[in-house]
């Protein structure tokens, strides 16, 4: 029987690099609708998890699924067609198109596709939504960072994705930016979408997340309503030295 | 978008509609030069339509060039096989051994790639050359017909044409798109839910099916085929520069530096020809250098400059 509210399962997963085990035996389950973090110090699996669910890095052991089909062995094209988008932590724009090609790519070959005139039309729409002007001209290596990331953002949205999966995407913005950030994923909600995010800024855990799991050296600490698992004392200790 | 792609096939058929007239007035000097560039063409474009997108630097284009023109060799000389019949099998031919390959190379990038299809090109010579001196007995095979130089040509800009028409489609169409994705940023290609190593395989495909096609038309020009000649890495390398003397950002880009490259070669060729690999080398390297986005390139950009500036 497929748990309908469940959308995706990660179960007991590891990944390991050479003797280095960056993903130990991890488990959690992303509910339809909810905003999962993934908080932990740097280093310790955030990132190598988010490839793991897109498929940008293959799983030694354990399996993931979504709405409870195997993505685990699959392609990460085929991930996308199932429904999962994702942006980098490193930006990834594609210089040489533009804008509105930028916000196409997402669109033509993923989860739900368009071409042609309509998405042209569509794209327009989209990044209006995120907050860039669509009738831009400039090259898109030109944009500034916060709209780069706009950008990204509108590519992984542009296919209608059912699970959103954000990798810092709020690093790196002032307050100003940081708040219209925060805006902007409480509405992607409000539209439905399921969203995993990783972060380091602990004001956007508090107010977006549903629920967070706490990494630490690969392994799950902690799981759990943000406001709880911040104040647990395993919590604390790893961070300890960190920005808390 | 739109626009430029209506302009470049508008010019591109007024260009091959000249280039059909060249027969007509041309000696049987310059007739010869009008095919040779008539053939790198063919070449230099349906190499650009994978390379120019990808950024992949094939280096395999004589190993299908060579199977076309060897197997019409061989087929005519040792089977009795007719010569159109053969014109219409070695591009199957071709296109399977660039669909194996692109299976085989998927997973290099960069210059992993160009290493190994430059490598790939040597072995299938080596390999015809070895079959040929232990099994078939002869060097050389002969390829005679009645096709004169000037019906060469006419053929050749036919193929032309198809591959201009087919680039057309192709810059807009979704498989175009995705190239382009790939080319800028392959893992962000693969997040979109491009099938990219399908892509990659099936426009690598095309272009060994083209370069088989044309040395299977061309191989009546030479009458004797010989697996050192047909096989040459070296036009493996002229049709590279060549396209990227042009450019490889527009589909018409790679003709234009066709036809100088061509003229180039012939003056070097006739007045110094034991210099033709230096000058190979030295255009090679002022390409790089000083064109990296090609004349097209290098002339779109000063005229976005000064619209610029004008206004």
């Amino acid at each position: 029987m497929v748990d309908t509210a469940r959308v995706l399962t990660v179960q007991n997963v590891t990944r390991r690099f050479g003797g280095l085990v960056a993903v130990n035996n991890l488990s959690f389950d992303v509910k339809r609708n909810e905003v999962m973090g993934i908080i932990g110090p740097n280093g310790s699996g955030k990132t190598t998890m988010i490839n793991l669910i897109s498929g940008a890095l293959g799983i030694n052991e354990g399996s993931i699924s979504l709405n409870g089909r195997y993505i685990s062995t699959i392609p990460s094209f085929r991930i996308n067609q199932r429904g999962v988008a994702r942006t980098f932590q490193l930006v990834r724009i594609l210089p040489s198109l533009s804008l509105i090609e930028n916000c196409m790519a997402g669109m033509v070959f993923g989860h739900q596709r368009l071409w042609g005139d309509r998405a042209r039309h569509e794209a327009a729409k989209l990044l209006e939504r995120v907050g860039l002007d669509a009738n831009a001209n400039a090259p898109v290596g030109s944009l500034t960072y916060i709209d780069q990331k706009r950008l990204e953002l509108a590519r992984a949205l542009a296919s209608k994705p059912e699970v959103l999966l954000l990798d810092e995407w709020l690093a790196g913005l002032n307050p100003t930016e940081l708040q219209d950030g925060i805006d902007l994923i409480h509405s992607l909600r409000d539209d439905g979408l399921t969203i995993i995010l990783v972060e380091h800024v602990m004001d956007a855990i508090r107010s977006l997340c549903d629920r967070c799991i706490v990494m630490a050296s690969g392994t799950k600490i902690a799981e759990g309503v943000p406001e709880d698992v911040l104040a647990e004392p395993e919590v604390i200790k790893v961070y300890l030295g960190e920005d808390i | 978008m739109n626009r430029s792609d209506t302009k470049s096939l508008f010019w591109g058929a007024v260009l091959l509609g000249l280039m059909a007239f060249v027969p007509l007035v041309a000696d049987g000097y310059w007739m010869s030069i009008a095919l040779t560039i008539a053939m790198f063409t063919v070449l230099a474009t349906s190499w650009a339509l994978f390379s120019g997108p990808t950024h992949y630097i094939s280096l395999a284009t004589a190993a299908f060039f060579g199977v076309g023109g060897y197997l019409v060799g061989t087929g005519m000389s040792d089977y009795n096989i007719d010569y159109w019949t053969m014109v219409a099998i070695a591009p199957i031919f071709g296109a399977v051994l660039a669909f194996l390959i692109g299976l085989a190379t998927l997973r290099l990038s960069g210059v992993y790639f160009v290493i190994f299809t430059l490598g790939l090109a040597e072995m299938v010579r080596t390999l015809v050359s070895w079959v040929q001196n232990n099994f078939t007995g002869s060097r050389g095979l002969y390829v005679l017909t009645d096709l004169t130089e000037p019906d060469i040509y006419w053929c050749l800009l036919v193929v032309a044409a198809a591959v201009y028409l087919f680039g057309w489609w192709l810059n807009r169409s979704r498989l175009g798109f995705a190239m382009r994705i790939i080319g800028n940023d392959e893992s962000v290609a693969r997040h979109v839910g491009i099938n990219t190593a399908f892509s990659k395989v099936i426009l690598f495909t095309v272009s060994g099916f083209v370069a088989a096609l044309v040395g299977a038309l061309i191989a009546p020009r030479y009458t004797y085929i010989e697996p050192n000649g047909v096989f040459s890495p070296e036009l493996s390398f002229i049709v590279v520069i060549m396209a990227l003397l042009g450019g490889t950002g527009r589909l018409w880009g790679p003709i234009v530096g066709v036809i100088p490259f061509a003229l180039l070669q012939e003056f070097i060729n006739a007045n110094y020809s034991s210099y033709s690999t230096l000058v190979m080398g030295v255009a090679f390297l002022l390409i790089v250098y000083f064109l990296p986005q090609g004349v097209v390139g290098r002339l779109e950009q000063l005229w976005a400059k000064r619209r610029q500036s004008s206004w």
